[in-house]
């Protein structure tokens, strides 16, 4: 938790926004997620999502669910995605949070995997299908183990969810840009700088914005606004239509070229 | 009587696991249901709308010649099968239709399996006036092209799902990325006593008339109230629907009949009870087939209906409580009993249905003589012809 909030204040201090991306584990293959990951963070990111395949992914939009699939051929489970989180703190600093469903974390065992997780190095988790009302005991073993559960907010939750969510939050909070799956949109919805400016008044941890991230417009768009932006679907389409021996390098370099729209614009304030 | 507690759970089981995004449109659902199953002004148009549209009450039928051929029992076939779109799904879609727009929607989707729901919603759209979207797998509409066609008559657009196992279960998924999406002006026709809360309240509700009607008809044809109700259970909307009246009745038994399959091997049955275990699927708390790890096994049934990975959340208290049990058919078991009431009383049943009336003849032979026995025949069978043709080499 920790490695969180250092993360977001090292990049906002620096007036630039923290850049959050994405990957399926075990996507294109498990041999690659963490000289992936490593690519991402040489090319500026703050804080890495590791996506837990699973088979009934019904928040996720056509390219992630792709990329749940070749995962998942590959013999991936949450407890080798542990795996590759060990490899990787065993070189790194960098946030790790894994963004799963909750069902293999529920069959796992909330307290094994609560202690497990903490113990390969994950800071926290974002659980898709899990909402504050049926999160009680999973946000307890992760207090326990100084593990952040990362609450999601919707266009839709309405003024008084949002401060009940915001009360529990942990880490960060998640901002989902619209309603929908994830996947990239070629446009940002025209409110949302100003929804997003009015939840970081209400809140005391930091507001990352995720779905449908793209290009460094939509990263401009909201920099000085929310203090971090996750970018998967475009990333993971990125390296899936990569050579695998470039994939590496691509991530980089795909990377990089969001990274340039990190500083505020004229319009960007804070 | 016998709801869920305010977080949409039966005992242990039910809930409400679905991303933020759904969570305030469920919350709304919840509160325009809650009002509506009390306002009678409501109630009314659902009962005139039942009545005259989707045919109800529907006949609770004496099988003389099938009880005869079981062996001296007397067992009533609840003839859900009568209804309009020929399935009790009906029941659900113009309950739902009428909560569509009573929220002012004027859009709705829905899952299809064997294609009876999703009919049964594009009847209702057809009727209200609404937009009508069904998500339905491949493999489904491979096995009910019938359906699918009649859908597409009835004006609905039907979706291919192409992902997973190409059945039920993506199906559902692609209804729910569709919803979370479309949210604002979309309402989520869900087909069976499953998903979050309140929808397996709520299906339950528009189900229920089924035992209301039964419990109504055998008191007055029987003079009693029957020793065993039978009802096949893929999600469980019609077994809830036949056996929600008679749970206070301590003397009636009653057992659902899940999809055995080909055997008990993983992927080779949709037997829940036997081969699952407890887990989280598409919004709610219940038994799962699933593997170690949390994945979803795939699940087979010669039925398209009964061939999903998840029981009904209800259903799965009402186990653990030992108030109704569970049990299960095979693929081929189904057929037989498939053959046999065709021959017996000249009604073709559906294969999800034939999975009760083949528990029955297994049992039959175990029963006190005289014994009373309700059987929902949830629908027809003429959907399955071809696959039945096709599986026997018949011509």
């Amino acid at each position: 938790m920790k490695r969180i909030a250092a993360a977001f204040e090292r990049r906002n201090r620096a007036g630039e926004i923290a850049l959050i991306p994405y990957l399926t584990a075990g996507d294109p293959s498990p041999e690659m997620t963490p000289a992936l990951v490593d690519s991402l963070v040489e090319a500026g990111a703050d804080l890495i999502e590791l996506g837990v395949p699973h088979s009934d992914p019904l928040a996720d939009g056509p390219t992630n669910q792709r990329a749940a699939a070749r995962a998942l051929a590959h013999g991936v489970t949450l407890k080798s995605v542990l795996q590759m989180v060990r490899q990787i703190r065993s070189h790194s600093e960098v946030p790790l949070l894994l963004f799963s469903y909750y069902n293999p974390i529920l069959q796992y065992g909330l307290k094994k995997f609560s202690e497990e997780a903490a113990a390969a190095g994950v800071d926290g988790a974002i659980v898709t299908d899990l909402p504050p009302e049926e999160a009680d005991e999973l946000r307890e073993s992760f207090d326990e183990q100084g593990l952040a559960l990362v609450p999601l907010l919707a266009p839709t939750s309405g003024e008084a969810r949002t401060r009940k969510i915001l009360s529990l939050a942990r880490g960060f909070v998640y901002y989902v840009s619209r309603t929908g799956v994830t996947g990239a949109r070629s446009n940002l919805t025209a409110d949302l700088r100003a929804e997003v400016e009015a939840l970081t008044r209400l809140s005391t941890t930091p507001v990352a914005v995720g779905f449908g991230i793209s290009s460094p417009e939509h990263v401009r768009a909201l920099s000085g606004a929310a203090h971090g932006v996750v970018v998967g679907s475009a990333l993971v389409e990125h390296v899936a239509s990569s050579r695998p021996a470039e994939a590496v390098q691509a991530a980089g370099a795909f990377l990089r070229h969001l990274a340039t729209g990190r500083r505020p614009g004229p319009e960007g304030r804070r | 009587m016998n709801d869920p507690d305010s977080s949409g759970r039966f005992g242990s089981y039910g809930g409400r696991y679905v991303p933020e995004t759904l969570m305030s449109p469920l919350a709304e659902l919840e509160e325009v249901f809650t009002h509506l199953r009390t306002d009678s002004g409501f109630s009314s148009e659902l009962q005139k709308v039942l009545r005259d549209y989707a045919g109800r009450p529907t006949p609770l039928y004496l099988a003389e010649r099938w009880s005869d051929r079981l062996g001296g029992i007397r067992v009533y076939l609840k003839r859900e099968d009568l209804c309009h779109t020929g399935a009790h799904k009906i029941n659900n879609t113009v309950g739902q239709a009428l909560v569509a727009r009573h929220m002012g929607k004027n859009r709705i989707i829905a899952e299809t399996g064997a294609g009876q729901h999703g009919v049964a919603t594009a009847a209702v759209a057809a009727r209200f006036g609404l937009r009508c979207t069904v998500y339905m797998g491949s493999e489904d509409m491979k096995r009910q092209a019938l359906n699918v066609y009649r859908m597409r008559l009835m004006g609905a657009e039907v979706v291919t799902v192409d992902a997973g196992s190409r059945t039920l279960k993506d199906a559902i998924n692609e209804a729910m990325r569709d919803w979370v999406t479309n949210v604002r002006d979309t309402h989520y026709i869900l087909g069976s006593v499953l998903g979050p809360h309140p929808y397996p309240l709520m299906v339950r509700y528009f189900q229920s008339v089924i035992g209301r009607e039964a419990r109504q008809q055998v008191l007055e044809q029987e003079g009693r109230l029957p020793d065993l109700l039978v009802a096949c259970i893929g999600g469980g909307s019609n077994a809830i629907g036949l056996f929600h009246a008679f749970l206070n009745d301590e003397s009636v038994r009653m057992v659902g009949v899940e999809a055995g399959g080909r055997g008990t091997a993983r992927g080779q049955h949709a037997a829940r009870f036997t081969g699952g275990r407890r887990g989280v699927l598409q919004g709610t708390y219940t038994w799962i087939l699933q593997d170690d790890s949390g994945n979803i096994d795939p699940t087979h049934s010669v039925s398209a209906g009964l061939d999903y990975a998840a029981v009904g959340p209800e259903h799965a208290y009402l186990r653990e409580l030992g108030r109704c049990e569970y049990s299960t058919a095979s693929d081929k078991e189904a057929l037989n009993a498939f053959h046999e009431l065709s021959e017996c009383e000249g009604i073709l049943p559906a294969l999800e249905s034939s999975h009760a009336t083949a528990y029955l003849r297994r049992q039959a032979a175990g029963l006190t003589p005289g014994a009373c026995v309700i059987v929902n025949l949830s629908g027809r069978g003429d959907k399955d012809v071809d696959s039945v043709r096709g599986i026997e080499g018949g011509s």
